[in-house]
């Protein structure tokens, strides 16, 4: 009897469980659905709202607001090409700058570093990754900018005065340290550790025998990196690279503190510029009227940019992967 | 006899018998060796014949792939292990520390478990390791690749694609090709450590009638989990246990008639 009874319960549970189940998928689907639209709708929604701000700047200016390079508030006349000039700019030295480091660092980490020194060196640089951006900023404008005045703006532009090219990219008419140039060291600094960390997980991921297969023949460690390691990285370090990119154009705060906010167009890489992100996080506070939606537009341009890289990026990695 | 001894030695014949007056390649004297303070290579002496093909056989973790890897010295990728003792090379010490290493990798050809074709064309896998001794005038690189592709027996399959990516062959032929990039250089010894344990039967099949090829010009060592290949290809074949050299000598008689126990339960399959 009582067994009887213990059996009628259970099989009582598992209806109750199975006639639930159908539910709960139900619930269940939907809210994993749900999550991921929402980001689908955030993503739209702040795209809209920043082309809705911007409009007026364009219809106002027109396809000229994009090549002007005016910015002058009292008057009224807003043009991007300042800042779009700095954004490249800046992002283009921190790659020159931050790439070979990165790399370098991977492959000291992955094929030279003595085990003990690994984890030290490895720490060390996820650490930098962790450094709030405001805090390279000011070390930037109070550190670096003033060393960097005095042991290098002032002697390179007293040597490169008057020469064709370098006497226009690297004079400084006013050696104050802070500029595109010094932006784009300070981007490099920042966009290091992840470059570098990812590098070093690609080479760690290559398996063992194909590194030793490379010295098996007679390889160098310079012949197995160069010619063996860093070829089958290849893609992959593509898309580390761009990553780094993609930090570098949309860094806001350490760029607004040394990259001197110049509304004037200079060839020269010591003269102050700025960037989208700068200009915008410079203005936004007293912006109003034309100028406020000049500003939504500088961030619909860079949104622009930085679509544009990763795809561009995308596309290369298909293409690389399909050869 | 067990179903295993008896396929195993039946396998036996189908390579040439062993030359017992063939000259040493390599000697290896009082041999040790260390991952940091483990010792796993015990007192290893053993000598492998010119142009025989030697076979280490044993059950995992004896140390057979260890005493593999000391003759082109590719363990000291690794700092924390080394090797004590002596490896003669033609006479010569390959441990002492005034041989250069990357001179002896091109000596000493060695070929993996799984394949490892560089990644760039077909030919270029195979001009990268002569490039890196020898500066060759473009015919002549191509007559030596041509002629490193045909003793792998992957010329007919690959000669119209040499400019394709190595990386897009099947497994077998990219085993093939990792021997074609071996032998190029023109080694004196060739290491094959397991090479046929990621193939396929038919490629595996075409791999052994490759080293029977083979070694008529060079001296083969291959490490091998499988004993009736072993008995297959091997002329000389050496029962490894613990770190130990438990019994060596002609392959024929190793299965046939071995002295130690050891070799005998293991060859017949009780353990192992």
């Amino acid at each position: 009897m009582s067994v009887l009874s213990d059996r009628m319960i259970i099989s009582n549970m598992q209806s109750v469980r199975r006639s639930s189940q159908p539910v709960f998928d139900r619930v269940f689907r939907w809210a994993s659905y749900g999550s991921a639209l929402l980001v689908l709708i955030v993503l739209a929604g702040i795209i809209g709202s920043m082309i809705y701000g911007g409009m007026p700047a364009f219809r106002e200016f027109g396809f000229g607001f994009v090549t002007s390079s005016a910015w002058d508030v009292g008057r009224d006349q807003y043009g991007a090409w300042v800042a779009i000039v700095g954004t490249l700019t800046s992002a283009l030295i921190a790659l020159v700058i931050g790439v070979p480091l990165s790399i370098g660092i991977a492959i000291f980490l992955t094929q030279l570093c003595p085990p003990w020194l690994k984890r030290p060196v490895a720490t060390t640089i996820e650490l930098l990754a962790a450094v709030p951006s405001i805090i390279y900023g000011m070390w930037g404008l109070f550190v670096f900018a003033p060393l960097f005045a005095k042991f290098v703006q002032i002697p390179v532009s007293s040597i490169v005065e008057g020469l064709p090219f370098f006497g226009t990219i690297l004079y400084a008419r006013v050696p104050s340290g802070v500029g595109v140039l010094t932006a784009g060291i300070i981007l490099a600094i920042m966009i290091i550790p992840f470059i570098a960390s990812i590098t070093r997980d690609i080479l760690d991921q290559i398996p063992t025998m194909l590194r030793e297969s490379a010295y098996g023949i007679g390889c160098t460690t310079w012949e197995v990196v160069r010619h063996v390691l860093l070829p089958q990285a290849g893609v992959s370090i593509i898309g580390a690279i761009m990553l780094g990119l993609g930090r570098a154009l949309g860094e806001t705060m350490a760029v607004t503190f040394v990259i001197g906010n110049a509304n004037r167009l200079s060839l020269s890489l010591f003269d102050p510029g700025s960037t989208i992100a700068s200009r915008i996080a410079n203005e936004f506070n007293e912006a109003a009227g034309l100028q406020l939606n000049a500003l939504l537009a500088l961030g619909c341009i860079l949104f622009l940019v930085t679509f544009t890289v990763l795809v561009l990026a995308r596309l290369l990695i298909a293409q690389v992967k399909a050869r | 006899m067990s179903p295993i001894a008896v396929t195993a030695s039946s396998a036996i014949g189908h390579s040439a018998p062993a030359d017992l007056n063939a000259p040493v390649r390599i000697g290896v004297r009082n041999l040790n060796f260390y991952y940091g303070d483990f010792l796993s290579l015990k007192d290893i002496s053993i000598d492998f014949f010119d142009r025989q093909v030697t076979a280490l056989i044993g059950p995992s973790g004896c140390g057979k792939s260890t005493l593999l890897r000391t003759f082109n010295r590719i363990y000291s990728l690794y700092p924390e292990q080394r090797a004590e003792g002596e490896i003669l090379l033609d006479g010569q010490n390959v441990l002492s520390s005034a041989v250069d290493v990357n001179e002896l990798r091109a000596r000493v050809g060695m070929v993996f478990q799984k394949p490892t074709p560089f990644p760039m064309s077909i030919y270029d896998n195979i001009a990268f390791g002569i490039r890196l001794y020898e500066k060759l005038p473009k015919g002549e690189l191509d007559d030596r690749i041509e002629e490193a592709l045909r003793k792998a027996a992957l010329w007919d399959e690959v000669k119209d694609k040499l400019r394709q990516s190595g990386m897009g062959l099947s497994g077998g032929q990219q085993q093939r090709l990792c021997i074609a990039r071996t032998i190029a250089q023109r080694p004196e010894v060739i290491l094959l450590d397991e090479p046929t344990s990621a193939l396929d039967p038919i490629s595996t099949g075409k791999i052994e009638d490759l080293i029977e090829q083979l070694r008529t010009e060079f001296t083969i060592v291959i490490v091998t989990h499988n004993m009736q290949q072993a008995a297959r290809i091997s002329q000389f074949t050496a029962f490894m246990y613990l770190g130990e050299l438990v019994e060596f000598g002609p392959t024929n008689k190793m299965f046939m008639t071995p002295t130690k126990k050891q070799t005998q339960d293991y060859i017949t399959g009780r353990f192992g």
